[in-house]
């Protein structure tokens, strides 16, 4: 299961040892993941190659609820068609037309025929209403006792903020088998935070308040979608849901609050901003690399060059259409109002350290 | 022998005729034009979508391709495809009359449908929009930096050409009849087409209605659905939705009087339960404005609304089924001729029936929930819209092409280009559904690897799909140019269309005709000359 690697401390730690001896770009991914999995971590452990899944990972107590349903409808709907298609075929085959063949009297219409399986039908439909709703109400409950967590959809990032005030960015890592609430908004468009594992899916749209709950079963690492498109980087506003062991996930609270260096909370920074999701150093990356980047001097898209220094740096962030490196598209979301100037200057003792 | 088609040469004898089969024939350009303007946006689609990466065009142009790709199918092809066409060509001939009750009003729908396409067209020269083709707002009315003040004009000037071609029919439908063609003597494909009319007569102002606000919210900032204005963005969906939803009716009801026809014909036999089919296609129309909400079920929209509008749209998948049975029970004891047109026919059921029952996956709330804005989505529409309304279409143009032009198509070349779009459909969308119970989100330019393969073989099955709509583009062209010609009724059909010559003359019948039997008693028609 490339997604639901089980996680647990040891796995995390023993690869953070052993950096050395992976690939270069796994050197790179695991250096930058000292705290939480990343993506470029999970991709690294599973050498990319071509493989063919079927069905998505249960991860959550509605994932069986959900799937059962859909087994329901699927065993009926294969019933229904595999029937339909062998009548057809057996009547094309059985009836085709004949040289000289008398026309045989047309059937006279069978009301009762018709009254019939219009009640199937219905009683079928029906079932599946009753089933199908009695299972939305349970995905709208929340029960009372639920972990509040705020997710803020923003083009094209989630932000989210835990209730002893944790932040991350594009990653959410929640217990395994305590009920969660995500009360969600947007800062702009409709957005959609998706689970697949989980079978949630709820829309943050701007100007109002939604909720979607989940309990997780399984630790783990699990895709994160953002479903409703939202302009240009929507397919970009994706990220993890980390699932953890309770004592997993209060060692990670508790790491999110200690002190550290500005170059490592920069890394962090660097990482939680969803920055290493672009700016990593991958030929097929959108953005340009950022190591070994301060005070080399790069070329624009408007032909112009510029070295790169603490101003450049500060307004790549606030304000990055400003000055595009040439070959890049200008994606990169603004972080005016993203980042306070403690943080920015984390950001870019970071940076620094990488030269 | 003077018809249709020979009755002026000239370049004003075609653009300015008011004979409805010519102007079926100028609509039959303008939709194939549109046809393969969306092919291409959705090749590119399939092309970028090979990869995990989104490496072959930038995010900015893959949403482009998209939109564009769903606002040219929807807006310019499926919409008015079979009404405009086949429709236009066939509802006088098929009631035994003259014209259209508006002639010249059926060729200011024309000019108007040009106009818009002219105006789309600008839209995606100038750069195109990326809103996708649903126009969900905040995004289209204050995030996008693309021509959506264009092409919403260009779908809300089409929107009149609907309507008017929508009140042509249904006064033509109801007042110019022949004698002895009562309501119950109708062709089920005058049951379906009037259906069809009323709801574009209904349901259009809306959109139009709703474009028009999308264009004051952008242009005068005045805050109706952007929330920083004031506004409500579910308010858009709503009414998007109220007209979006029947016009998914507009784009099937007339494909399923298409197939009632084919069936009966290549079964020589009425139509079983015909007083069943004929009331379904109401029963549609009118349902199918009661179900738009099942769009907005993660909307935020409330959970009890959500109950409703789950349960009126499993009400309306029944009498899309009653179709489904009434054809199966109809082939029984049939004499059945699988030509091409009935092999479309056959293939619409096969993948129609497909498209119904997943969209009852989709009417249940709990699985909606997983599957909407997934993949699973796309297939579903995609099995209803190119399974069910253009494979009618095409098995359409292929029945009625003697009909039009007074030559029969090549049979070989035809039955093997339905067999190669049958079979490359389903490679194409089948994986499609797959992909989006594990979660793939429409509308992604990049996607995690784990979803290459199916990816890759829905890709493979567009390709496949391409050709097999290319071969018909070169085998009815040059069936013109054959020498042989065909009968007036070389299936043996019944229908009062088959009664004038092929082509028809310009007044339709030498003399107007009189119904004295019920609709498909095929124990009076002729023998097939193509059995």
């Amino acid at each position: 299961m490339e997604n639901a690697v089980e996680f647990n401390a040891e796995l995390a730690e023993g690869a953070k040892e052993n950096a050395e001896s992976f690939s270069e770009e796994l050197r790179v991914f695991s250096a930058h993941s000292a705290v939480s999995l990343s993506y470029g971590f999970v991709r690294a452990l599973h050498p990319r190659q071509a493989e063919l899944r079927l069905f998505p990972d249960q991860a959550s107590t509605m994932a069986p609820s959900v799937d059962a349903l859909y087994f329901f409808l699927l065993g009926t709907s294969a019933l229904i068609g595999l029937a339909l298609a062998v009548l057809v075929i057996t009547f094309s085959v059985k009836y085709r037309r004949r040289a000289g063949a008398a026309h045989l009297p047309a059937a006279p219409t069978t009301r009762w025929l018709e009254i019939g399986w219009i009640a199937v039908m219905f009683v079928l439909f029906m079932a599946m209403f009753v089933w199908g709703a009695r299972v939305y109400y349970d995905l709208q409950r929340a029960p009372p006792n639920a972990l509040e967590i705020q997710v803020v959809g923003k083009q094209w990032m989630w932000k989210i903020q835990h209730p002893t005030g944790q932040r991350e960015v594009n990653e959410l890592h929640v217990p395994v088998g305590r009920p969660v609430k995500l009360l969600l908004s947007s800062e702009d468009v409709i957005h959609s935070f998706f689970l697949p594992a989980f079978r949630v899916k709820q829309d943050a749209v701007p100007g109002r308040t939604t909720a979607l709950w989940f309990e997780a079963t399984r630790p783990g690492q699990y895709h994160l979608f953002c479903a409703e498109y939202c302009g240009t980087g929507h397919s970009r506003m994706t990220g993890w849901i980390v699932v953890l062991e309770p004592r997993h996930f209060q060692r990670w609270l508790d790491t999110r609050l200690s002190g550290e260096s500005p170059v490592a909370q920069g890394l962090k920074l660097f990482q939680s901003l969803g920055c290493a999701t672009c700016h990593n150093p991958q030929p097929s990356a959108r953005c340009p690399n950022l190591v070994g980047l301060f005070g080399r001097t790069v070329r624009l898209r408007d032909g112009s060059t510029v070295t790169v220094d603490d101003a450049y740096l500060r307004e790549s962030i606030l304000d990055p259409a400003a000055k595009i490196v040439e070959g890049y598209e200008p994606i990169m979301p603004t972080f005016q109002s993203r980042v306070s100037e403690e943080q920015l200057l984390q950001l870019l003792a970071y940076l620094k350290s990488q030269s | 022998m003077k018809h249709y088609l020979n009755a002026g040469y000239s370049v004003g004898s075609w653009l300015l005729t008011r004979d409805h089969k010519r102007i079926a024939i100028l609509y039959l350009l303008s939709v194939t034009f549109f046809f393969f303007i969306g092919g291409a946006f959705a090749t590119l689609v399939r092309l970028e979508l090979m990869t995990p990466a989104g490496d072959l065009v930038i995010s900015e142009t893959y949403n482009k391709l998209f939109t564009m790709h769903g606002v040219a199918m929807i807006f310019f092809f499926l919409i008015p495809a079979i009404p405009t066409v086949i429709g236009n060509f066939l509802v006088p001939l098929m009631i035994g009359a003259r014209d259209l009750a508006f002639p010249r009003l059926n060729l200011a729908s024309w000019y108007l449908f040009t106009a818009a396409g002219l105006l789309a067209l600008g839209s995606i020269i100038f750069g195109g929009v990326d809103t996708g083709w649903t126009f969900y707002t905040p995004y289209s009315t204050t995030y996008a930096n693309t021509h959506v003040f264009l092409m919403a004009a260009a779908i809300f000037v089409a929107g009149f050409s609907s309507i008017l071609t929508g009140l042509n029919f249904v006064v033509t439908i109801h007042k110019m009849r022949a004698p002895g063609l009562t309501w119950s003597r109708l062709p089920l494909f005058i049951w379906s087409t009037y259906a069809t009319a009323l709801l574009f007569v209904i349901a259009t102002p809306v959109i139009g209605i709703t474009l028009a606000l999308i264009a004051i919210e952008r242009l005068l900032s005045v805050g109706i659905f952007d929330p920083a204005l004031g506004g409500d963005p579910l308010l858009f969906q709503h009414l998007f939705w109220f007209y979006s939803h029947p016009a998914v009716y507009i784009m099937v009801l007339p494909a399923l009087g298409v197939v009632s026809e084919l069936v009966a014909t290549f079964s020589r036999k009425r139509i079983f339960g015909y007083g069943f089919v004929a009331g379904s296609s109401l029963a549609i129309a009118i349902l199918g404005f009661l179900v738009w909400g099942h769009h907005m079920f993660v909307s935020g929209q409330s959970m009890y609304a959500g109950m409703i509008f789950s349960i009126l749209s499993f009400l309306v998948a029944i009498p899309s089924s009653i179709k489904v049975l009434n054809w199966t029970a109809t082939l029984y004891r049939g004499s059945i001729s699988l030509r091409t047109p009935m092999l479309y026919a056959i293939g619409f059921m096969g993948l129609f029936t497909i498209g119904g029952l997943t969209g009852l996956f989709l009417a249940t709330l709990g699985i909606d929930v997983h599957v909407t804005d997934t993949y699973f989505v796309v297939a579903h529409f995609h099995y209803i819209m190119v399974g069910g309304t253009v494979m009618a279409y095409m098995g359409a143009l292929h029945y009625w092409w003697p009909k039009m032009t007074g030559r029969s198509y090549p049979e070989a070349w035809g039955k093997l280009s339905a067999l190669i779009i049958f079979i490359g459909f389903n490679l194409t969308f089948f994986p499609q559904f797959i992909l989006g119970y594990l979660g793939m989100p429409r509308r992604y330019h990049a996607y995690p690897e784990e979803f290459q393969v199916l990816n890759v073989l829905s890709t493979a099955g567009a390709s496949i799909l391409g050709v097999g709509y290319i071969f018909p583009m070169f085998y009815f062209i040059g069936s013109l140019f054959a020498r042989k010609k065909i009968g007036d009724n070389p299936w043996g059909a019944t229908g009062l269309e088959w009664r004038t010559s092929s082509p028809p003359p310009e007044d339709n019948f030498r003399e107007t005709p009189v119904v004295t039997e019920e609709a498909y008693d095929f124990a009076k028609a002729e023998e097939p000359e193509l059995p």
